[in-house]
């Protein structure tokens, strides 16, 4: 047998971002024994990215705001396909999940009367992002990490903080999910990442925090931890992914120099008043207002930027709709030959704002482009373009208790869970959505520990003789002959992903990635890697591949699916949004062979007081006449 | 634009190790940490590193770059000239694990001791109000990305590990200056700085300032006030003269 280092838990929670320490102080707040299990060292995990802010309809700003208006622009943003509920709770629940922020110690920009103040961003009505600078995400991660070592020290009562009860296990990665004869979780398997020894973490019940999936794409936002191991880990252990297709592409990422392709140029430019420029130094977006939010939108430039000082009678400039419709503008002007001459187009915010305001309300992106590109965006534009950024796609959940489907013990929250943000997230949604499901997710996990009455599932030695020898495969394959070198195929796969499933999809091309996708995993069982076990960045990157692999096949193969175009999902070759399509949910689920298959399932249909927020003119837009004719009349 | 650069790099762990010879590719508009990417995937598949974000916001990527502690993703390949050797070893204050990466735990260990923010007793979730003005000293310091370099070049703890008991170091000292500039925390911090996290030992010698990414003034806002209010409250005749009448704890 396998000698393996054992530690038991009630909950484990894999992955320390926003959504898996909100779940771990929620989870030991309830009383139970947990562990945090991370990639990285604890407080790097990719929430620090974030910039522009934390949704929560506060009203701080604009009293006007509350959480129905919340509600209906994330639905908007998502192009109905949001989980209503999950809709529904999160614009609810935002504002205490912020509020409670600050009694962990975090430290908001604020209002003139010394409230948290509020700054605008794309797809919201009102100023609605909670914000420190453009370094939100950083103080999020580094308050909840803070509140654990209060937790810790709390548990240490008085003494030195204590980690008996919570402890942060960094640099180590979770290969398998492991479950007892019933199909329910009993633990999870992995190595440290800097010995290379293997850990068994027993555990009725885990938290799956995982993040994201851009590392598949080439371009993108996205550090080297978003290998969808979460994605990845929930289809081996039987559960399902929904909504797969619907991958973000931020419109604005840095295009030059080369080296930084791809880092995030935060919404809160364009929120802030900066405006997006072709060749010509034309303002673009006026041209790329959608049917759908026609009328919620500025028509002249002069109405635009009348809306900063005056938005309860002017409407909004089209900088700031929502990010897919932002992404695909910049996509067509770039195409038609208008772009910057590093293949972007401009982002200016010199010539609209002082130097001084600039860097105050920017500091770090101003840091960004000076250290990495010697652009000074206080007196010149900068070149951006789409980036893969986030996907919508997730775990399936119960929207109320973050519980997977089907694999009893398992649950989801943040950008591995699927559902909230529909076919299309909006900025400042993401940091709200880790707290209120992170939350929810921590709260479900000691409740459904709490009901197995101390009785846990087993785990068996064979099963870890079986993860330890699958994880040490790519070591066996060393020597052999035809052996693959793993950052090869990391790059064919990101290079296909970009080219042939990124931001605008056609069949033929996306057939073509699905066989790329069959060679690059048929490869991929003969990866070998050289040197020890110990902190090994190549065997890493060839048990990650796995994960890659498997999502990337989800995402392929659900785009293929979905003859539409909605949210983050363009098909050149249905670019019409179909109100029959919005009924359909996606669900990948992973066969014995190892293939991934897709079913559709039908979308529940939204509860009448919620649908009741939207005007019927607005509601055509998305439903079916069926659904029309069913709707309950207006009083009038 | 590419030039072929010479780089040294440390590789080794715990037992010992030298320094590697390369020539490796360097392109237009390269930082560091990309030649290190390349050496990784066509020189070295197992050369240890630490990164995560790329963009000088996690503070994974630290190590001394020509001797001098710095980001490697925030090291411009254009500020080297072609024909210059780059040398690139892991921080000299912290134990090495493999080639660049560092046991970090120190500051960990450093971060619990902290007593966490202690929040108002009178005021519930959302009754907070604080000006922008008083926020913003301790804004400041929350810019920190943990990246420790401040900690590596900090002389105290550099070539001294017996300090390291005694001394939280810039990083911590920060953080607990950080707190008592926070408009609400209702912990007293001024006794604990000096007697258990080591003020003292600092000597304002600014180092951790100049090696900071994120150009925190830590020794002039953080460090030097924070003797000032120590130093006020120690030698204040008033809090001394407190000290003997006020009342005692009973025997």
């Amino acid at each position: 047998m396998t000698e393996t280092e054992k530690h038991n838990y009630d909950v484990i929670v894999i992955g320390a971002g926003g959504a898996g320490l909100r779940a771990a102080i929620a989870a030991r707040e309830a009383g139970m024994r947990v562990a945090v299990i991370c990639k990285s060292l604890f407080g790097k995990a990719h929430t620090v990215m974030a910039e522009g802010g934390i949704a929560a309809s506060m009203g701080n700003v604009n009293s006007n705001d509350n959480w129905q208006v919340h509600f209906r622009d994330t639905m908007r943003g998502g192009k109905f396909l949001n989980n209503w509920r999950m809709a529904e709770l999160h614009a609810k629940e935002a504002p205490q999940r912020v509020w409670e922020l600050e009694t962990y110690g975090a430290l908001f920009d604020r209002t003139v009367d010394g409230k948290i103040s509020q700054r605008n961003f794309g797809g919201h009505e009102y100023p609605r992002l909670a914000h420190v600078g453009d370094r939100t995400g950083l103080e999020l991660i580094r308050t909840l990490q803070q509140k654990i070592v209060s937790l810790q020290q709390d548990d240490g009562q008085g003494g030195p903080a204590s980690d008996g009860k919570l402890k942060v296990f960094a640099e180590c990665t979770i290969t398998e999910l492991l479950k007892d004869d019933g199909g329910r979780i009993s633990g999870a398997f992995g190595y440290w990442r800097e010995s290379g020894r293997f850990v068994l973490f027993r555990a009725p019940a885990v938290i799956l925090a995982t993040g994201g999936i851009g590392k598949s794409f080439k371009v993108t936002s996205n550090s080297w931890e978003y290998t969808g191991d979460g994605h990845a880990l929930a289809l081996r252990a039987g559960s399902t992914l929904l909504n797969m297709e619907f991958v973000q592409f931020h419109p604005t990422g840095m295009v030059w120099p080369p080296s930084v392709k791809g880092i995030l140029v935060t919404e809160s430019v364009r929120g802030d008043g900066g405006v997006l420029r072709n060749s010509d130094g034309k303002r673009f977006m006026f041209n790329y207002v959608p049917s759908v939010f026609r009328g919620q939108y500025a028509e002249t430039e002069e109405e635009g930027d009348r809306w900063y000082t005056d938005p309860d009678h002017n409407k909004r400039p089209p900088e700031l709709l929502p990010r897919d419709e932002v992404a695909r503008a910049i996509n067509s002007e770039v195409k038609a030959g208008r772009g910057s001459p590093h293949g972007g187009v401009f982002l200016d915010i010199a010539s609209r704002r002082s130097a001084e305001e600039i860097l105050r309300r920017l500091p770090s992106m101003h840091h960004q482009f000076k250290e990495l590109a010697d652009v000074d965006i206080t007196s010149e534009p900068m070149e951006v373009g789409p980036t893969c950024h986030y996907v919508m796609g997730g775990v399936e959940v119960d929207p109320d208790t973050a519980a997977a489907a089907r694999v009893p013990g398992l649950f989801a929250a943040g950008e591995v869970a699927g559902g909230m943000h529909g076919s299309n997230r909006l900025g400042g949604n993401s940091l709200s959505d880790l707290l209120v499901f992170g939350r929810r997710a921590g709260v479900g996990a000691a409740e459904y520990v709490s009901a197995l009455g101390g009785e846990y599932p087993a785990v068996t030695d064979a099963q870890i003789d079986e993860a330890a020898k699958s994880a040490l495969a790519p070591f066996d394959a060393a020597g052999v002959d035809a052996s693959e070198n793993p950052y090869t195929l990391h790059q064919e796969l990101q290079q296909s992903m970009n080219d042939l499933v990124g931001i605008i999809r056609k069949a033929d091309e996306m057939e073509q990635a699905l066989k790329t996708l069959d060679d690059l995993k048929a490869r991929a069982q003969h990866v070998a890697v050289e040197g020890h076990r110990q902190f090994n960045p190549g065997w890493h990157l060839a048990l990650d591949l796995r994960n890659m692999l498997a999502v990337s096949e989800c995402v392929a193969r659900a785009a293929l699916i979905r003859e539409e175009s909605r949210g983050g999902h363009t098909r050149d070759d249905f670019p019409e949004m179909s109100s029959q399509w919005r009924q359909v949910n996606l669900i990948c689920s992973l066969q014995p062979s190892g293939s991934v298959d897709v079913v559709q399932q039908p979308m529940v249909s939204m509860r009448e007081d919620l649908i009741g927020l939207f005007e019927t003119d607005e509601l055509s837009k998305y439903l079916t006449n069926e659904e029309l004719a069913q709707l309950p009349s207006k009083e009038a | 634009m590419s030039y072929t650069a010479h780089f040294r790099v440390w590789r080794g762990d715990a037992e010992g190790g030298d320094l590697g010879d390369f020539q490796v590719e360097v392109n237009e508009g390269e930082v560091v940490l990309d030649i290190i990417h390349r050496l990784q995937a066509t020189q070295a598949g197992d050369l240890a590193v630490r990164w995560n974000c790329k963009a000088g916001k996690c503070g994974s990527c630290s190590a001394e770059i020509n001797g001098r502690p710095r980001l490697m993703c925030m090291t411009r390949m254009s500020t080297f000239a072609e024909d210059e050797t780059v040398t690139v070893t892991p921080m000299r204050a912290f134990p090495v694990i493999k080639d660049l990466v560092t046991d970090v735990s120190f500051n960990y260990e450093k971060a619990r001791q902290v007593p966490a923010f202690a929040p108002p007793k009178n005021l519930q979730p959302g009754e907070y109000r604080m000006a922008q003005v008083d926020v913003e000293r301790s804004q400041e310091f929350r810019k920190c990305i943990e990246c420790y370099l401040c900690q590596d070049t900090c002389h105290v703890v550099r070539d001294h590990e017996e300090n390291k008991k005694a001394f939280a170091g810039p990083r911590f000292l920060m953080r607990i200056a950080e707190l008592d500039m926070h408009p609400l925390d209702a912990k007293d911090r001024q006794h604990a700085a000096q007697e258990e996290f080591g003020l003292g030992f600092c000597n304002i010698t600014k180092c951790c300032t100049e090696v900071c990414p994120e150009h925190i003034k830590i020794t002039d806002n953080a460090l030097i006030p924070m003797k000032e209010r120590v130093v006020d409250r120690k030698y204040d005749p008033l809090v001394w003269l407190g000290s003997k009448i006020g009342r005692r704890p009973e025997r």
